[in-house]
């Protein structure tokens, strides 16, 4: 068990969590409520990531994250730390990936409030925040569940863009795919099993956690 | 609290054609009425906020709400607005004490609970206050919605600092059923006499309107076609299209002349006598109307008095029975509009009355109304 690499995809994958979901409340909002020129392109750039194979976006994202790329000099010149084949570059890879798996749900969840209910708040007083804490988020709290839970149990599987990303690098970059990858290169079967199953436990028990909460709060809203 | 007076004007041609200005005053209730599309939700919806009008004013007492001319338009937020939207808008996840709550969140909590439970005893829904909203009848959601609303626009009592407020009907019983719809119209009637704020209701029921309102706002795509008491415009509509819009369909062409220095109406070959000039001159042609309860059949075996004042013989064209009414529908010989209206239908089986059949009525002079030719 390489438990290094299991530290680190569980950094990965809290710290996408925590910088993403907020961001993706606030893009999940106007996308499912609001008509505006571009949307369409917003809903596809926020969709792509799900359609391209992940090596040809984590081509892309070594290109835009190189040390001669604007973003990565200005990325070096502010914190004196490369993108490429560093944890940061990976966590910002890892943010645009989940980009899918975190907006979607909460966008459906958004959709799925009658506008009316949102008016009867305004015109209660509620601000646009205090709406948003008091009535939106508690309302769409399952499809916020769904797309924590999503984005948690996809960024500690993912493989392919990590690798182009960040490579392989012992307690920097080497995630918990990326080193069961490396066991069976190694031809130690027993390490990548163990490290399989592990994730294995983790998918189900997101998955049975997902299920048992959303069905909870399903039940708490209608009694 | 300081009484309040709502002033309303409303203008734009997109996307919704807007064109009305009415007043409402405290404790008046005032309906808008017209058909579906008829812009009515959108009026009381710019009234609310939600929606900004190309060009307007909106004031409620002293506060301008809506001022278009001088860029002012302010959001719901910071209108002392209670809206009662047709399907309720509760919010599922509060309990309907919590939801009554809301509406004087700018209360402090202890208040906030003291006027909530005192609005939900008003509207009658005490020992619900811990229920969500998914667990009451359609009529009791509405009712705590209308605690909210009202609560909202009274700023929770009747406190001196209170900003004025209005309260905003949107077809606020069409989607609870006929027995419940009754109820909340008694008690919206009850709060009507107790509150001293303008309330705006949108119907697109008239018997409703008829029933509640001090006056009332024919909406015609966006457009005032009349405003005035119910009595006025379900009488005496200005124009064909008001008359219409009411459900008055009894509408002929005639001139209008003098007999004996009386003022009377030449109707094809016959002459109405009618008991106004309703401002025409004799020789104007005219538009007239009479409601059906204007209209009265003749029993050819109990004559009365009554059947020489403006006699009318035609063919019955159809019998619709509605209950214990029955509508009877005339074919005027020259005319090509038929003349409708009801009686008991004890009355049409005692008189056999048949489509086919003949039958004599009287015109009463003084449901005839006139209005400016089509």
């Amino acid at each position: 068990m390489d438990w290094g690499a299991l530290s680190l995809s569980l950094q990965l994958a809290a710290a996408t969590i925590v910088l993403l979901l907020p961001l993706a409340v606030l893009l999940a909002r106007p996308l499912a409520w609001r008509e505006f020129r571009g949307k369409g392109l917003v809903d596809a750039l926020v969709t792509l990531p799900l359609l391209l194979p992940p090596t040809v976006l984590g081509f892309y994202l070594l290109t835009v994250f190189g040390p001669n790329s604007i973003l990565g000099q200005t990325w070096s010149g502010l914190t004196g730390r490369s993108l490429v084949f560093s944890f940061d570059g990976l966590l910002l890879a890892s943010l645009l990936v989940n980009l899918p798996f975190a907006v979607q749900p909460i966008q459906r969840a958004f959709a799925a409030i009658p506008r009316e209910t949102r008016e009867a708040a305004w015109c209660c007083g509620l601000s646009t925040w205090q709406t948003l804490w008091r009535v939106e988020l508690p309302l769409a709290w399952p499809g916020v569940i769904s797309a924590l839970v999503l984005t948690f149990v996809h960024t500690l599987g993912e493989f392919g863009v990590v690798l182009m990303v960040g490579g392989n690098l012992d307690g920097a970059t080497r995630t918990l795919s990326i080193a069961i990858y490396d066991r069976v290169q190694g031809f130690d079967d027993a390490g990548a099993g163990q490290m399989s199953a592990l994730l294995v436990v983790i998918a189900f028990a997101a998955v049975g956690g997902l299920h048992w909460l959303t069905h909870r709060v399903g039940v708490g809203r209608r009694d | 609290m300081t009484d309040s007076v709502l002033r309303v004007e409303l203008r734009q041609r997109q996307p919704i054609p807007l064109d009305c200005g009415f007043t409402c005053a405290a404790g008046e209730l005032l309906a808008l009425v017209g058909p579906s599309g008829s812009g009515k939700t959108t009026v009381l919806r710019a009234i609310a906020g939600l929606l900004h009008p190309a060009a307007g004013n909106v004031q409620c007492g002293a506060a301008t709400w809506l001022d278009t001319s001088l860029g002012i338009a302010r959001p719901p937020q910071a209108r002392r607005v209670g809206l009662v939207f047709q399907h309720y808008a509760l919010l599922p996840h509060l309990t309907v004490r919590q939801n009554v709550m809301l509406g004087v969140s700018d209360l402090p909590p202890q208040a906030q609970l003291q006027h909530a439970d005192e609005w939900l005893t008003r509207v009658h829904l005490d020992g619900l206050e811990q229920r969500r909203p998914g667990q009451l009848s359609g009529g009791q959601q509405q009712r705590v919605a209308l605690a909210r609303a009202l609560a909202r626009a009274t700023g929770g009592g009747e406190r001196a600092d209170a900003a004025p407020g209005v309260l905003l009907l949107d077809e606020p019983f069409s989607a609870v059923d006929q027995v419940t719809r009754r109820k909340l119209r008694t008690e919206v009637a009850r709060l009507r006499g107790e509150l001293k704020i303008p309330i705006v209701m949108v119907t697109h029921d008239l018997d409703e309107a008829r029933a509640l309102a001090d006056r009332i706002v024919v909406l015609h795509r966006g457009q005032a076609l009349q405003t005035g008491t119910p009595e006025q415009v379900l009488n005496r509509p200005r124009n064909t299209a008001v008359a219409r819009l009411v459900g008055l369909n009894n509408v002929f062409a005639g001139t209008v002349a003098v007999a004996d220095g009386a003022p009377c109406l030449q109707w094809g070959s016959r002459r109405l006598a009618i008991t106004d000039f309703f401002g025409f001159a004799p020789g104007d042609a005219v538009s007239w109307v009479i409601p059906a309860e204007g209209v009265l059949l003749h029993r050819p075996e109990r004559p009365t008095q009554g059947d020489a004042e403006n006699p009318v013989v035609g063919t019955i064209s159809e019998v619709l029975r509605l209950g214990s009414f029955t509508q009877l529908t005339l074919q005027i010989a020259g005319e090509t509009q038929p003349l409708s209206f009801q009686v008991s239908s004890h009355v049409v089986d005692r008189n056999k009355l048949r489509p086919g059949g003949s039958a004599s009525v009287t015109l009463l002079a003084q449901h005839i109304h006139l209005m400016p030719a089509e």
